[in-house]
């Protein structure tokens, strides 16, 4: 083999929730290999539950992402409440459907507005994040926080979400409505859009399935899997939707599946403000006495894919074992699949579109020269190729 | 997919190497084979059930190991719980990274936190721990103590 240059992501930067190590071998300006590199900031969290009690654990496992972080209590408490067999109160199921479908629009928003700044569209990240401030100040009037809500507990949710909480959301869904659209039209018939994500970074359908990969990423290849409709929880078989997919397996399909899953949760969540206003009021939390000896399996249809939670239990008030798995620890692998063959240009951009928890604007990139050791580009300069390679583009149309 | 069915379409093929076999729910099956028959049991599962390998989960038992595969069925929601035994302080099991690509990860993560060895594994090079960590300290095995930084 010739002289290959070593691209250095990571290892980590404090900001990343998943903090990540890529190896990128390149053989001039292509990419001939990638090899993954995990916890550097491993946190022990599934060791620490074992010192707590089950009701601690939904605040531990909230902390496990920050831009997603009611997903893991959503899988946590599918997971712990199926030992028991426990029946959820209607209102707490539309609740818990809410806040899940709240979260990936903001979740889906700050992707799209990241994506947006990885091409050399700042506007589209200034639209996106800013389209997505509402949505963090909803969650602030029904939880108090506007990320990290602790609305999950054993049997239920812990707050309620009165008649005029629903008439707020549902101002704030008519408001975001019109955005999307926008966003949509903005995403979906710009030229230089498409000539920059299609045909990038392609997973075939039989790419998934070797790497199962799940979320986004697998239903933009056209892999139709949804947790929320294979193994339905909360209110999601109470609800009209449809799973969103695409055939086509790049970049840009990756795009038109979470823009389009967007204006998805905004019906469901409607649905569910309706469901709630038929439902009356009543309880949010059902009583659940022990957790008996056992195990138990549960997991959540997250932003980016499935998180699965498993539990074993031997009937004290804490878990003997608990595996956490986030969607990323399977989608990240198909970057052997997506990345090699492209350009150091095109890198950024693929990586980012299995959106893996990157919740920093910027990460510790460096090129070394493999013959002389000498630091040749930075992560800044990495971006700055891919927005330059737009610019080249936008002059050519 | 309904847990019955899938018993009888294994029962047949596993014969007396499907050790137990039990429905938890409607939605989530646990069965066991024995650790030769791994191999087999995962085929059947991944290959011919046409399911999706979601993750495994290692824990430290009464006298060894345990590992459970977790199998998910999308069309029915069925989850297959795939449990084997590893007996010893010296744990070994076949890889599964040769049948399906995704359990390089996780085989690598359970083989460097309980130090299960995976045999026949394509990879082997350090994935989660530090470069400097000492060989043979694996922190997620009970009897894993922290040792203190000398002054």
């Amino acid at each position: 083999m010739g002289k290959r240059a070593l691209i250095s992501i990571g290892p980590y930067h404090p900001l990343q929730d998943e903090p990540e190590f890529f190896k990128l071998y390149c053989d001039g300006e292509t990419v001939t290999e990638v090899v993954w590199e995990a916890g550097y900031n491993h946190r022990g969290i599934e060791k620490i539950s074992e010192s707590k009690t089950f009701e601690q654990v939904f605040f531990l496992v909230e902390r496990i992402c920050g831009i997603c972080s009611t997903s893991h209590p959503f899988a946590y408490a599918n997971c712990l409440e199926s030992i028991p067999a426990v029946e959820i109160p209607l209102r707490a199921r539309y609740i818990r459907s809410i806040v899940g479908e709240l979260e990936r629009i903001e979740s889906h928003l700050l992707w799209a507005g990241l994506a947006g700044h990885f091409l050399g569209y700042n506007t589209v990240f200034m639209w996106a994040w800013k389209y997505r401030e509402p949505i963090l100040d909803m969650f602030e009037i029904i939880s108090g926080n506007r990320n990290n809500y602790a609305m999950f507990t054993l049997g239920g949710v812990r707050r309620d979400i009165d008649d005029e909480k629903i008439a707020q959301i549902g101002k704030v869904l008519d408001d975001l409505m019109p955005k999307l659209e926008l966003l949509k039209g903005a995403v979906m018939d710009d030229p230089v859009i498409h000539a920059r994500t299609k045909g990038i970074g392609v997973l075939s359908r039989e790419d998934i399935l070797e790497y199962n990969a799940v979320g986004p990423t697998a239903r933009a290849s056209g892999v139709d899997i949804d947790v929320r409709r294979d193994d339905p929880y909360a209110a999601y078989d109470l609800v009209d939707w449809k799973v969103i997919t695409a055939q086509t397996g790049d970049v840009f399909a990756k795009l038109e599946v979470r823009i389009l899953e967007m204006c998805e949760s905004v019906s469901i969540i409607r649905q569910c403000l309706d469901g709630l206003k038929k439902a009356g009021k009543g309880e949010i939390k059902a009583k659940v006495k022990d957790i008996p000896p056992g195990m138990g399996v549960g997991h959540h249809e997250a932003p980016r894919g499935e998180v699965f939670h498993f539990l074993k239990t031997d009937g004290s008030n804490s878990p003997v074992r608990h595996k956490v798995r986030a969607p990323s620890f399977v989608n990240i692998p198909t970057f052997r699949k997506s990345c090699v063959g492209q350009t150091i240009s095109d890198a950024a951009i693929t990586l980012a579109a299995v959106d893996p928890c990157y919740c920093c604007t910027e990460r510790v990139i460096n090129v070394y020269d493999r013959a002389s050791g000498r630091k040749t580009m930075t992560g800044r300069d990495l971006i700055r190729l891919s927005q330059e390679k737009t610019e080249r583009l936008k002059k050519g149309m | 997919m309904d847990p019955q069915n899938l018993q009888s379409a294994l029962s047949g093929k596993l014969g007396k190497s499907l050790l137990d076999y039990r429905v938890l729910n409607d939605k989530r099956v646990l069965m066991q084979v024995p650790k030769e028959h791994l191999i087999e049991a995962a085929s059947l599962l991944y290959q011919n059930q046409r399911m999706r390998f979601i993750t495994a989960s290692a824990m430290e038992v009464v006298g060894g190991y345990e590992i459970i595969y977790h199998f998910s069925d999308d069309s029915s929601g069925l989850i297959v719980n795939l449990k084997v035994a590893l007996e010893g302080e010296k744990a070994q099991v076949e890889s599964l990274a040769p049948v399906f690509k995704s359990a390089e990860w996780i085989e690598r993560e359970i083989g460097e936190l309980f130090g299960i060895e995976f045999l026949n594994t394509p990879h082997k090079e350090r994935f989660l721990l530090a470069e400097d960590w000492e060989a043979g300290q694996f922190p997620l095995r009970r009897s894993f103590k922290k040792k203190l930084e000398k002054n």
